[in-house]
């Protein structure tokens, strides 16, 4: 490490935290997107006629079957000659929460599958009414379950916040690449950020396990 | 598209992909036998170092490490890689350190009392592991295994940000020539498709010569039956 620059570190720093920022931004609405719609996707899988779950359950496949990037490059090139004009950060996090939300739509399925039938049985002989059976009995269960789950896709998907530098958002890897395009120094940035990606994603994961120890008996 | 298009590009862009998959996908399976086994190991620095190696391979971003070896590594040590090599280390240490959780998790699900057999018949560790933990565990590592290939396989695509020549790199080369980005990146996303589903099948044929290896029936074992 003899040609390690401490003063390219710290050049580096302005660009840094801007890209923190914006990453920090993209997984928030990113994760937002992906919790919602995989809500729906969840729902369209667990309905009780086959003409919903089974478009439903081809699409999701096809898209948790393919790359996130191909997919970023499909909307990023594709959806303006539909007219629509989003900005790459937009795209991005659009790309990111599609892609993300057939994974958390498959996490809401396992948790209520997770449920014993009993449960459900209970509710019914009590003759309670749908939303007192899903909000009072159900969900309470499921959730213990989910939100571990979910936690771990936030985290899966803060690392691939960098693949949205291929559509050139100013996110931390698109970041190193400009320093180090403006300063031809390689080694500082690109250390710093991929240093940066374990230490926010670390101290999650720990959290993670906690709250999944504490929450799934 | 033309005809030219398909043979020069997005054929050898498919066999790009292939033998990354392949390549990566032995890589990540020699690391997460390594490295998950070593994690059950008796003495803790074994264990700790194998969790550290976990832990940071699975705390950055595959493109950030891929970047950082084309990068960064041949400036510290003088040599640079081959892109190919350079994509299929990052994407087999980081995908190895995702198994290697995989293999941990299913040797600690081997019923104690196995491994207590195993002591009490004066086997060492190592026969142990290949004799009576192994055997037990790999069958339920297929499953695991296979989303992981899929992760995989998804993963490779990140290699044309190096300019390595897969097919994702060969549909951007395309889009620029022909202009027709939802042709071209529609075809793109059905190849990916369709090798994640033959990798799947092919999985659920290993699942069934490994498990029916050890007396389990996978077609009962889903009709609700036991062992």
């Amino acid at each position: 490490m003899s040609n390690w620059d401490w003063s390219a570190v710290a050049d580096f720093m302005p660009r840094f935290w801007d890209g923190v920022q914006l990453t920090l931004q993209i997984l928030a609405l990113g994760s937002l997107l992906s919790f919602s719609l995989g809500l729906v996707w969840a729902f369209g899988l667990l309905s009780a006629s086959r003409f919903v779950r089974w478009p439903v359950n081809v699409v999701t496949e096809f898209i948790r079957n393919t790359p996130l990037l191909v997919q970023l490059f499909f909307l990023f090139f594709v959806l303006p000659e539909f007219g629509v004009q989003f900005s790459a950060v937009t795209t991005g996090t659009v790309a990111i929460g599609l892609h993300y939300s057939t994974y958390t739509a498959q996490v809401y399925k396992a948790g209520i599958d997770a449920v014993p039938l009993g449960q459900w049985e209970a509710a019914t002989a009590l003759s309670l009414p749908r939303h007192r059976t899903w909000f009072a009995v159900i969900l309470p269960q499921a959730i213990r379950r989910i939100v571990p789950a979910l936690g771990n896709y936030v985290v899966s998907m803060l690392k691939d916040t960098p693949l949205l530098a291929g559509i050139s958002v100013l996110e931390l890897l698109q970041q190193a690449r400009l320093e180090s395009a403006a300063t031809f120094q390689y080694t500082e940035p690109l250390t710093v950020v991929g240093i940066a990606f374990i230490l926010i994603a670390y101290p999650a994961s720990l959290l993670l396990r906690v709250l999944e120890r504490r929450l799934v008996r | 598209m033309t005809a030219g298009l398909w043979q020069h590009w997005i054929l050898p862009g498919i066999w790009t992909t292939l033998q990354l998959t392949l390549y990566s996908a032995v890589l990540a399976t020699v690391v997460a036998f390594g490295i998950g086994m070593a994690r059950t190991h008796r003495l803790w620095i074994v264990r700790f170092l194998a969790g550290v190696y976990t832990e940071v391979f699975r705390g950055t971003s595959a493109l950030v490490l891929m970047f950082w070896l084309f990068f960064v590594v041949p400036g510290l040590i003088g040599w640079a890689f081959v892109p190919m090599w350079a994509a299929v280390l990052a994407l087999g240490l980081s995908y190895g350190a995702y198994g290697a959780e995989v293999v941990r998790g299913a040797l600690a699900s081997v019923t104690p009392a196995q491994r207590e057999a195993g002591i009490a018949l004066n086997f060492t560790p190592w026969q142990r592991m290949r004799l009576i933990l192994l055997p037990q565990a790999v069958p339920e590592m297929i499953p695991p295994f296979n989303n992981l290939l899929i992760e995989l396989l998804k993963g490779t695509a990140l290699v044309s940000l190096l300019g390595i020549g897969d097919v994702s790199f060969a549909a951007y080369l395309v889009r620029l020539a022909t202009q027709e980005s939802a042709q071209i990146y529609s075809i793109t996303l059905v190849i990916y498709f369709v090798i994640a589903f033959l990798l799947t099948r092919g999985m659920k044929v290993v699942e069934r010569r490994t498990k029916a290896g050890i007396g389990i029936d996978v077609k009962a074992q889903a009709a609700g039956g036991t062992r």
